[in-house]
């Protein structure tokens, strides 16, 4: 296991930030932490990080105590943190010349800082201070001083919250390539289109509490709907009684049906819908999102 | 012990005020020189503290000592309190470093930019002010202990502030009037009598009147009575700055 989380507890005075979490992040596992805000993920990923203490439990990064064996346990760990933050006094290859020296490696690290500020396409910009680059390549910075010691763990915290479309890619792209060298990667997103996309398993918080854990695929599999939507040609149709409880939306000229995945067949649905003399161009279906997953879990109202 | 980690961060925080040397080192040395100016010119013919020691001779140890402990306290106290405030101290609670190696890191650079200020003071003050040496080691000694103590002061302030108003406080109602009537300006043996007792229950009185002995040779208490009670404060101060360090308080949630 690369991380293994036992019976973790936070207080914050009287706020219970962080309520009994206890899970396993396997070695080489792509893992997707999920939640709405408040939900505590970050001060879970600052407890793994060691830069919150938790107020009960322990936590272990690749069998090292983050609070006994600290040093060890960062060494392993990668964080790139959510926020822009930057030292304003020193170029990029400073930072990352610095940050490899708090981690003790000296000159024989500059090939890896060289290799780094290529692959992250930073390369031009090695003397350029931090305050003077665009958002978009201080996150780069920021994840390529995450690497300077080339931990096997890496925690993306909410890595594309706010990037345009094309960094979003670039990080993705990156991120599966670590994850395809071995490394073990944690990402915490609002995203649920990108944990969908990257992650293997994914666990939500919610108030603190962990209220789902599971393979990103039986997570999905847990709902058990599907919609079908109708482009229709008849106007003011009346909708037959058997199907008025599945109806998601109708208006003018669409409708769409909240479809049991066993229990409605579509093929019944249809005949029923001809029956009633609705007739329709075009039909087709969507399968449930982690979206949906999210919402039924955490009980919200899709907005 | 990550001594290349250690290393790393001292480097850094040197290079950081070697940045900005004209606010971190030469402005300091210049002001110190227009308070020589003022003070040595309107005093002395009026004030002599020591016999045979002129007023400018005995005011310029004062103010190099004031000027490197009070540049120790910024050194420390602005950087971490710049990475607390902007979030990049999360780069170093991230890395594998002790509260011992943060310390020493911190600590050292204090020194250095101390030493570099009160160095140039001296140099400074050479061309308008005859300065006798008596100590050179006792100047070194007091010198490293001043900042190193300051230092720690500027550690512990810049954690437990929140805002820079609180820094601020902290420096203009403790340290600087601490720093003020420790006898930079005057002998505290010509106070009157309250002023002369509270004058010793200040610790930075030692430190000042130590470094001084290592220009003049003559001194207001005993040196080994400065030496002592300097480097109980230091092992104090850096007692309560390293607990809080482990901790984490304010600084790891």
């Amino acid at each position: 296991m690369s991380i293994l989380i036992q019976q973790v507890h936070k207080y914050y005075h009287n706020l219970h930030a962080l309520s009994e979490i206890d899970f396993n992040i396997p070695q080489g596992c792509f893992f997707g932490l999920l939640g709405p805000n408040g939900a505590g993920k970050s001060t879970l990923i600052n407890i793994i990080a060691g830069l919150v203490y938790a107020t009960q439990g322990t936590i272990s990064v690749m069998g090292h105590d983050v609070r006994q064996q600290w040093r060890q346990a960062r060494q392993s760990l990668g964080v790139v943190p959510q926020e822009l933050v930057y030292d304003p006094f020193f170029t990029v290859n400073e930072l990352l010349r610095l940050q490899s020296g708090y981690f003790g490696l000296g000159r024989r690290n500059q090939p890896w800082i060289k290799e780094l500020l290529e692959i992250l396409d930073l390369s031009d910009k090695t003397k350029v201070t931090m305050g003077h680059l665009s958002g978009g390549m201080k996150r780069r910075a920021l994840i390529a001083q995450a690497l300077v010691h080339k931990p096997p763990i890496i925690v993306l915290d909410e890595p594309t919250a706010g990037v345009d479309v094309e960094l979003r890619q670039m990080i993705w792209a990156f991120s599966k390539r670590l994850h395809q060298e071995g490394h073990t990667i944690i990402l915490t997103t609002h995203y649920l289109e990108e944990a969908e996309t990257l992650c293997e398993q994914i666990a939500i918080l919610d108030q603190g509490k962990m209220i789902a854990l599971d393979t990103t695929h039986a997570l999905l599999g847990r709902y058990p709907y599907r919609m079908l939507k109708l482009n229709l040609t008849t106007q003011n149709i009346k909708i037959p009684s058997t199907l008025a409880e599945k109806v998601q939306s109708l208006t003018q000229n669409e409708l769409i049906l909240k479809l049991h995945r066993e229990h409605d067949p579509i093929g019944a649905i249809l005949e029923t819908l001809r029956d009633a003399g609705i007739h329709f161009t075009d039909l087709h279906t969507e399968e449930p999102n982690l979206e949906d997953v999210f919402i039924s879990l955490t009980h919200r109202e899709k907005s | 012990m990550n001594w290349y980690g250690l290393y790393t961060l001292f480097s850094k925080e040197v290079w950081r005020f070697l940045k900005v040397a004209i606010q971190t080192l030469l402005t300091p040395i210049v002001t110190v020189l227009l308070y020589l100016l003022v003070f040595s010119s309107v005093l002395s013919s009026h004030v002599q503290v020591y016999e045979s020691v002129d007023y400018a001779a005995f005011l310029v140890p004062g103010l190099i000592m004031m000027t490197i402990i009070q540049n120790a306290f910024a050194n420390t106290s602005s950087s971490l309190f710049q990475a607390k405030t902007i979030g990049s101290i999360v780069f170093i609670l991230l890395a594998p470093l002790s509260s011992w190696e943060c310390y020493l890191a911190y600590v050292g650079a204090a020194v250095v930019r101390g030493l570099l200020v009160g160095i140039g003071v001296w140099i400074a003050a050479l061309w308008f002010v005859h300065l006798p040496l008596h100590n050179l080691l006792i100047l070194l000694i007091f010198s490293i202990l001043g900042s190193a103590i300051l230092g720690t002061l500027g550690i512990i302030g810049a954690i437990v502030s929140e805002k820079w108003d609180h820094l601020s406080a902290f420096q203009n109602f403790v340290i600087l009037p601490l720093s003020f009537l420790s006898g930079v300006f005057y002998s505290v043996n010509n106070l009157p009598g309250i002023w002369r007792e509270i004058s010793h229950y200040n610790p930075f009185f030692y430190m000042i009147d130590g470094f001084r002995y290592g220009f003049l040779g003559v001194s207001d208490v005993p040196i080994i009575t400065s030496l002592w009670i300097t480097t109980i404060f230091m092992i104090l101060v850096a007692a309560i700055c390293l607990r809080i360090l482990q901790t984490g308080y304010k600084v790891r949630g």
